[in-house]
């Protein structure tokens, strides 16, 4: 690998092709799109992360004294909506997938540029409603809208709440549209599909139920807002509507949700496991499986979400059986970044230190995820804080740590520096102590009776109340350390170079940061993870 | 001929073409699943409330129902023949009969308010002084008026898509040809098209079978 | 924080088969967690770079079959925890004699319950130990849920349709009871008290319960006492609507349709002349200045009580 040589002639770099708000805010490079998302999801983090801290401190003690009631419901809410639809959803999709998909496959930008950047104006138009809901005073239903308390109960702003996650869905549709569009069609010669990284397969999986899960959310709120507004009966149980059928058809959507927000991540770590293991990603092709069934196999597994509903029992016994079948593949691709391990030559920076966290965790998330399809453990523990803990040690356990690692590791590509590697190292076991405080203790409560969204609770639940609000703390240091050190390297930090960690996708054959339309010259595609020789009598691969 | 119609990323405008007919595939996929939610709330209520169902489905307009149908179906038709005179290079006529897709859309619009207003007259709207009595009968006429309405949308959403074809061919009746717009709408002026199809027998046939 | 919670009263049948199923997964998922995490501590020692460890290509017949090996036990080890824990578990348990049906209405934010014979307690249940309960529930407003960790068993409660709950207490005690659907601004204050006392212990408790005055009974001495019956018995010669299945029953009003539910009767005892039965006169007067909200409350609960009659609910 030799340096290019620098000349006058060659182009800026992405950041510097420009430097109007106007060449940001109508540019079509998905980099600058990238970076647009980069920047509004951080500061929605930010407001989902104050509204659980008011609410942890809140829990510090059994009697709610520190807020109200009423405000206690309106943070819990606007922490779910924030979190769930402007953090998570489009956390590493709208960013490092739509900075990195055209590179990985060897593409100038995504098939449809212009429509990407109608991606970020939906997303604003929708963080907009969501703005106007907190200004207008909160709303109160839950991220789950559950009628007929959201249609004929609830005094808050639930129009505007609703709107608001109806419009950023249409941003996520045609985020997912741009994608499966880009990678059939604009791979570069010889990115055969088995050829394709996994972060690529899994954006790929994350868009098709992105594509046909997502419009069923569209509808259903659409008819909340119809039924709250105009008076329909659709719902409402006393005009022979049912409940029910919202739960239905909320699910439908919201559990494959949960596969839009995790699919990503396993997508990162895969890359970050192959690169700091030095070896290829065992059994790549039983990956790419993994993922595609995971995608399709999440779309029939949302009753698991109504064992208690009063749905037929017989119900219960179909989606508990489809609930276990999920958990097969999510188990293969466990072992399989476990067996990548097995002879490689490992180091541990920042990034690793994240991926090692997602495997921890999301294992511990995937397992008790065993415990909730078990239809007899599910009657017990559901809307306990046994759920809770669960769905945050796959969606922050998880996801946040592969967003966090992937951040680190595509760091040098975005931006041209590089971060503070013992700086970043400690922010990553500061994320992984500090989640398992919050979370661990969250597990015991929950099989022990206590029940989630309660603002005030029995005085014998307060030591592990205690303990989550402090691993909390831990959790909100870990996660401002980053934008201290990150915002400083981008002035301070080392030039980067093209390729830091000697990776092999074909994003690191482009300038860090990359020019308009990312590659100078055509990009040599060879075989996926190519660290070391695949067969034949070189053991050492590139470790030596 | 053809480098003026190429747009980045592509570099090949035969592909760039097979992209904006694929991805607009995808987003019909999308599409669908919109109304499907809404199919699949119907037949729940239809399969709870069958009298109701019944007795409402025969309240609707068929006389409106049946003429749009036929309007939509004839709109698509002309959208049709529009592209394959534009591929066949008789420019004018496709834009005709673009204005002609045009034409038949808005009078569906014109036609379905109308409808809207006889509805409103006979106390269709569910709420307080709905006309019919059988239970569910106001579901079906919350359906009625949430697809239909959704439905609308899509009309209009086609039309501005239609007249920007026909706005920007104005000068240039090759563009029509060379881009991949015409292609892509004639897919989404179709769907909307197929949904009415979907939508006409639920919303209009049922209730009215023996007379 | 004198005192915390370590572990929960098994305190119906229900509870020790949860409990042995929680067990038994958890022993499951920890084996696997750990056999993991030991993996991965190994090969993050062994292989860390630099080692001296031999770093060869695995043979590709080893690469498949360990996949298929493990994708295989994983299905397997599903299969097998459906089978155990879940098959056939929450089908409608058979009624055991001497069953005891007790009536709970759920509503924002208290659980009113209503036993056999008339007594009524609010956030409060108190049943006999190892005989069999079962719980008809229903909401007056949103989804609630009925949630008593100590029997391991919730059931959500919905408006208009009932949901039912069938246990069997193994353990006296006082046990904890919360709603565990949230139900808005009080959900967390929605919670009572399960009393599960021995036979005797309950009859003698019931014995004290004052339970001749249900509110049935008080709206007919109501019903009695203002002479509704005169116009709205079956059997009056003056042309009144007939009052028995009315509620939740389609009205056709002289204005349109309208369905009888609470705010509609009570509204027409309230100011009957607002709403006129398509087909009757405007006869009635108002009771507005005789009937208290309680009154109110007690006639439409006996108006409810009245045999349907045939008519579709």
């Amino acid at each position: 690998m030799t340096d290019t040589a620098v000349n006058s002639a060659m182009p800026p770099d992405y950041l510097h092709d420009g430097h109007t708000l106007r060449s940001w805010l109508l540019s079509t490079d998905h980099k600058r799109i990238a970076l647009l998302f980069v920047f509004s999801i951080t500061v929605f983090f930010f407001i989902g992360a104050v509204a659980i801290g008011i609410i942890r401190l809140e829990l510090l003690t059994p009697a709610g004294d520190l807020v109200s009631d009423d405000t206690y419901n309106k943070l819990f809410t606007i922490h779910g909506i924030v979190m769930v639809w402007f953090f998570l959803i489009p956390s590493i999709p709208a960013t490092f997938g739509n900075f990195l998909l055209p590179l990985m496959i060897g593409a100038k930008d995504l098939a449809f540029p212009r429509i990407n950047l109608l991606s970020w104006y939906l997303y604003i138009g929708g963080a907009a409603f969501t703005v106007a809901t907190l200004i207008a005073g909160g709303v109160d239903t839950g991220w789950t809208f559950y009628t007929p308390y959201s249609t004929m109960f609830s005094n808050t702003a639930v129009l505007t709440a609703a709107m608001g996650v109806f419009v950023v869905g249409f941003s996520s549709v045609l985020t997912g549209v741009n994608f499966i569009a880009t990678t059939h069609m604009l791979r570069a010669p010889g990115m055969t599909w088995f050829r394709l990284p996994l972060f690529v397969w899994s954006m790929y999986a994350t868009s098709i139920v992105m594509v046909l899960a997502t419009p069923v959310l569209a509808m259903t709120l659409l008819l909340i807002m119809a039924e709250r507004w105009l008076d329909l009966p659709i719902f409402d149980a006393s005009r022979g509507g049912d409940p029910l059928l919202f739960q239905h058809l909320f699910w439908f959507y919201s559990h494959p949700a949960v596969y839009i927000m995790i699919l990503p991540g396993m997508g990162v770590v895969s890359e970050i496991i192959a690169c700091f293991a030095r070896r290829r990603l065992f059994g790549y092709s039983f990956m790419v499986y993994a993922l595609v069934a995971i995608a399709v196999i999440g779309f029939f597994v949302w009753g698991h979400h109504m064992f208690v509903s009063g749905q037929s029992p017989y119900a219960n016994m179909v989606f508990s059986f489809l609930s276990f079948m999920v958990a097969v593949p999510s188990a293969i691709k466990v072992f399989n970044w476990t067996a990548t391990l097995y002879r490689g030559s490992i180091t541990f920076e920042a990034p690793m230190l994240y991926a090692f966290g997602f495997l921890g965790l999301f294992t511990i998330g995937g397992l008790t995820g065993l415990f909730l399809a078990t239809v007899p453990i599910d009657i017990h523990v559901t809307d306990t804080y046994f759920v809770v803990a669960h769905f945050h040690y796959i969606m922050v356990g998880g996801t946040v740590s592969a967003f966090f690692g992937g951040l680190h590791f595509w760091w040098p590509k975005i931006t041209g520096k590089l971060y503070p590697e013992s700086w970043a190292r400690l922010a990553a076991i500061l994320m992984f102590f500090g989640f398992n405080l919050t979370f661990f203790p969250q597990f015991v409560m929950g099989y022990l009776g206590m029940p989630r969204r309660y603002h005030a609770y029995p005085p014998e639940f307060q030591v592990y109340h205690v303990l989550s609000t402090s691993g909390a703390a831990v959790l909100g240091v870990a996660y401002i350390l980053p934008l201290f050190y990150l915002i400083w390297s981008l002035r301070y930090g080392a030039a980067a170079g093209m390729n830091p960690w000697r990776a092999k996708g074909l994003e690191w054959q482009a300038l860090s940061p990359p020019p308009r339309d990312n590659f100078l010259s055509p990009p040599v595609v060879g075989e996926p993870y190519d660290y070391h020789p695949q067969e034949g009598p070189d053991a050492e691969g590139d470790a030596a | 001929m053809s480098d003026a119609f190429l747009r980045p990323p592509f570099e090949n405008l035969q592909r760039q073409h097979q992209a904006v007919a694929f991805g607009m595939w995808i987003f019909l996929v999308s599409e669908v699943l919109l109304f499907a939610g809404l199919f699949a709330g119907y037949t729940v209520y239809r399969d709870l409330y069958p009298q109701g169902f019944l007795a409402a489905g025969r309240q609707t307009d068929i006389v409106f129902g049946t003429v749009n149908t036929a309007i939509l179906m004839t709109s698509s038709l002309t959208m049709a023949v529009a592209g394959r005179a534009s591929r066949a290079g008789f420019g004018q006529m496709a834009r005709r009969l673009l204005i002609a897709t045009f034409t038949l859309g808005a009078l569906f619009l014109v036609l379905k308010g109308l409808e809207y207003r006889e509805d409103i007259q006979r106390h269709l709207v569910p709420g307080a002084g709905f006309a019919l009595a059988q239970r569910g009968a106001q579901i079906f006429f919350s359906y009625y008026w949430i697809m239909t309405g959704v439905h609308a949308v899509h009309v209009t959403a086609g039309l501005i898509a239609v007249m920007r074809l026909i706005v920007v061919s104005r000068r240039n009746v090759g563009w029509l040809a060379g881009s991949a717009s015409e292609d892509a709408t004639a897919l989404y002026w179709h769907l909307v098209d197929v949904i009415w199809i979907v939508l006409y027998p639920l919303l209009y046939l049922v209730g009215r079978a023996n007379g | 924080m004198t005192d915390f919670r370590l572990s929960l009263p098994e305190a119906s049948l229900n509870a020790h088969d949860v409990d042995i199923a929680f067990l038994s997964v958890f022993a499951i998922a920890a084996a696997i967690f750990i056999f993991l995490f030991i993996l991965l501590v190994i090969f993050a020692v062994r292989y860390r770079r630099g080692s001296r460890a031999p770093r060869g290509p695995l043979p590709k017949l080893f690469r498949r079959e360990l996949e298929i090996g493990w994708t295989l036990a994983t299905i397997f080890l599903a299969i097998f925890i459906f089978w155990w824990f879940v098959g056939g578990y929450g089908l409608p348990p058979r009624d055991a004699p001497g069953q005891l049906e007790i009536h709970v209405v759920a509503k924002q934010w208290m659980w009113k319950t209503q036993h056999p014979n008339g007594a009524r307690e609010i956030d409060a249940l108190h049943i006999p130990v190892n005989t069999q309960i079962r719980l008809v529930m229903t909401s007056q407003d949103v989804i609630h849920s009925f949630y008593v960790p100590a029997f391991r068993l919730k059931q959500d409660v919905l408006p208009v349709r009932s949901t039912e709950l069938v246990f069997t207490p193994a353990e006296t005690g006082t046990f904890e009871l919360f709603c565990a659907e949230y139900c808005g601004t009080q959900h967390s204050h929605m919670t009572g008290e399960i009393v599960v006392m021995t036979a005797p212990a309950y009859a003698a408790w019931l014995g004290k319960q004052p339970h001749g005055d249900t509110l049935v009974q008080q709206g007919e001495a109501l019903y009695a006492k203002y002479g509704c019956g005169a116009c709205h018995a079956p059997a009056s010669h003056v042309h009144a609507p007939k009052l028995a299945g009315i509620y939740g029953s389609i009205v056709v009003l002289q204005t349109g349709a309208q369905l009888a539910d609470d705010a509609y009767l009570r509204k027409s005892i309230l100011r009957p002349r607002d709403d006129i039965v398509a087909g009757y006169a405007p006869i009635m007067p108002s009771y507005g200045r005789f009937a208290s909200p309680a009154d109110v409350d007690a006639l439409l609960a006996y108006i409810k009580s009245l045999p349907t009659q045939g008519t579709q609910r």
